[in-house]
């Protein structure tokens, strides 16, 4: 474990004034794809609220996080998955899944804190199930997740047969909290996501997940055990997709039997506009959280600019291709 | 049924490995996929006597031909190590595009049928072009497009549906021909057509070369970009054919037809041993794959498996495969 550290920028020795360039080149290429997102972020809001000033009301920025913290709370995991080098396209159904078991749970009367765990717990070993499958089963993730995916959405349909759950006890409602006059779910997210980053940056357990995910055959080498860190990183991607269930089913007063169109398309788009590179060993969960946090703003501008709704999609899905066709003219400008 | 393999065959006694390779042939994704769809077929006839009767097998022919033919191109585009997530898509903004052009521009339905396969072409080129001129990994370019084309034909209908189409329109997908439903034929030909082309062409060989290894490929002269740009334009031209002829069968148009048509193609073409890492894969195991899909779910909604149930037998068909076939072949690339 101890060849996993903190990957150093080469001393060259040429004086301090090339070492400061190189650091400087080094920084840029770590945050460029997030200070992009950020500086979307901040573009979206300034032109949007000059054309429509509701747009910058309170209450909608509000709404704005709170409405979409889960997608970020899920992007995390998510991120941590891609960076390791793989992929989960069976995210959106288990967040549906676990959301119907969370419900099922606080309507039956069982205390409210195992409401809130369950999710938490099931999600983290289905993924540590799947994670296993990719490592000792030698399957690729892709086709695993996608057979979850199968199983999970059939799952969800035939066990709930589409009714919803309504009459929730009010005190399962934790994503309509307020912490410090700030909606939990915001804390949630900027919790999760310090915490996340920090844990990527400094533990050996984050350092090997971007060995293992920039190369295996190295990783395995210098003494990294790749088997348990990928199922630990779906384990960890299951546990975060736990806690965006809750948010997701806690967040109106009704648990509905699906969750939105495409919501894995979603959080894996989230991973990559914010930096995450799809081949794996290169991203930030902060980048991740960010471009949730854009995608909301896209969003919520499209509807203040009054687009109409139908039109909606069109320009989501033109503005992530730009964005991505963006980044990478940005790496090739820095190579 | 072609992997059959050579196990009477005297094998040679100073040679063991040529023993180990026969056994290995035997166990070829492909035969094991032969073997399952024996089974399914084996058990689904034994639990209902609607099952093996011609009309049954022709109907349910009739119903596999869209998600066949968009597996065809789709097995071009895994064994060139790329994926097409936004096949769905396509689908949905030619079916859309066809009512479009026909009612709403008052073009004739023939020319809006070639239109309608011209975006779809167009739209696959463009997926293309955005892999081969920018370098964007395929998984990430169709999941831009995937949305991207799905707002268009949602913005363009704006959630209308478009009916009314001539009877001779709805015959192309209903009707039949010397008693085979039309579309079969034109399933059939077009598998042969795939299968050749993959197997016994230069350009065939030139896919998996792209998927083997890419830069390897374009070190030997191959046209790599070019290829890929081909391959990923016909894969948009196959989704629209299909959306055509669903528009035919289903005698309607909506803005959210074939979602989630792309998981259904993957599953069927991973299913049928094509190596989602690129360089691996024949149409006779998609085909396979196809078959064994089709045949569960019909199977499973004549025992009264509501098509809920059949979607968690597919997924653990298709992980259960894989898995089987990675036992089997642990020398391979998995």
């Amino acid at each position: 474990m101890h060849a996993a550290t903190a990957p150093r920028p080469p001393r060259l020795g040429s004086g301090a004034r090339f070492d400061l360039r190189h650091r400087l080149r080094t920084l840029a290429g770590h945050w460029s794809q997030e200070l992009v997102v950020l500086g979307a972020i901040l573009v979206l809001f300034v032109v949007v609220g000059a054309i429509n000033p509701m747009f910058l009301s309170a209450a909608n920025i509000g709404n704005l996080f709170a409405g979409n913290a889960y997608i970020a709370v899920a992007a995390i995991g998510m991120s941590m998955v891609i960076i390791c080098g793989h992929i989960d396209v069976s995210v959106g159904s288990l967040i549906g899944v676990l959301a119907m078991v969370s419900g099922s749970i606080a309507v039956a009367g069982y205390p409210v804190w195992l409401a809130w765990l369950a999710p938490v717990v099931i999600g983290a070993l289905v993924n540590a199930g799947m994670g296993a499958l990719v490592a000792y089963g030698r399957i690729p993730s892709i086709v695993v997740t996608l057979g979850m995916y199968s199983i999970l959405k059939g799952g969800l349909i035939s066990v709930t047969g589409g009714v919803w759950i309504s009459s929730l006890p009010p005190g399962f409602m934790i994503a309509q909290f307020r912490w410090f006059g700030i909606a939990s779910t915001v804390w949630f997210m900027v919790v999760l996501t310090i915490l996340a980053a920090l844990w990527m940056r400094y533990s050996v357990q984050g350092r090997s997940i971007y060995a293992l995910g920039s190369n295996a055959e190295a990783a395995r080498a210098s003494g990294i055990r790749t088997g348990p860190t990928v199922v630990m990183v779906f384990a960890i991607h299951g546990l975060f997709a736990g806690i965006a269930s809750v948010l997701f089913a806690t967040q109106l007063q009704v648990i509905q039997s699906t969750v939105p169109a495409n919501l894995e398309l979603t959080i894996i788009t989230a991973a990559v506009v914010g930096g995450v590179s799809i081949l794996g060993g290169r991203g930030l969960v902060v980048g991740a959280t960010l471009a949730a946090i854009l995608f909301a703003t896209i969003n919520s501008s499209l509807i203040f600019l009054n687009v109409s709704a139908y039109w909606l999609r069109a320009v989501q899905g033109l503005l992530i291709l730009g964005t991505v066709l963006a980044d990478i003219a940005r790496r090739r400008a820095s190579l | 049924m072609s992997a059959l393999p050579t196990t009477s065959e005297p094998v040679p006694a100073p040679l063991p490995k040529t023993a180990s390779v026969a056994l290995r042939s035997l166990l070829r994704h492909e035969t094991v996929l032969a073997v399952l769809l024996a089974l399914v077929l084996a058990v689904l006839a034994s639990q209902s006597d609607r099952f093996f009767t011609l009309d049954n097998l022709l109907n349910q022919g009739r119903l596999m031909t869209e998600v066949s033919l968009v597996a065809l191109a789709m097995t071009f585009v895994i064994i060139t190590g790329g994926i097409d997530l936004s096949v769905g898509s396509i689908f949905g903004l030619a079916a859309i595009l066809l009512g479009v052009f026909w009612q709403k521009l008052g073009i004739p339905l023939p020319l809006a049928m070639a239109a309608a396969l011209c975006v779809g072409v167009l739209a696959g080129l463009v997926n293309g072009l955005i892999i081969t001129r920018f370098g964007v990994p395929p998984l990430i370019a169709t999941l831009a497009t995937l949305m991207l084309y799905r707002g268009l034909a949602e913005g363009i209908s704006e959630g209308r549906s478009v009916r009314g189409y001539p009877e001779w329109f709805l015959d192309l997908a209903q009707g039949e021909w010397l008693g085979i439903p039309n579309q079969l034929w034109v399933l059939w030909a077009c598998a042969v057509a795939a299968g050749v082309l993959l197997a016994t062409t230069t350009w065939g060989r030139a896919t998996y070369a792209i998927g083997a290894n890419e830069t390897a490929a374009r070190f030997s002269g191959i046209a790599t970009a070019r290829t890929k740009l081909l391959i990923y334009s016909a894969s948009g031209l196959m989704a629209a054919l299909a959306a055509v002829i669903f528009v035919s069968r289903v005698s309607t148009t909506r803005s959210d037809m074939g979602s989630g048509l792309e998981l259904d193609v993957i599953t069927a073409v991973v299913l049928g041993g094509t190596s989602i890492f690129g360089g691996r894969g024949t149409i006779v195991g998609t085909v396979l794959g196809l078959a064994v899909m089709q045949a569960l779910k019909n199977g499973l909604s004549l025992a009264g498996v509501k098509g809920d149930g059949t979607i968690i037998v597919i997924g653990l068909i298709l992980i259960g495969a894989i898995f089987i076939s990675n036992l089997f072949n642990r020398d391979g690339d998995g």
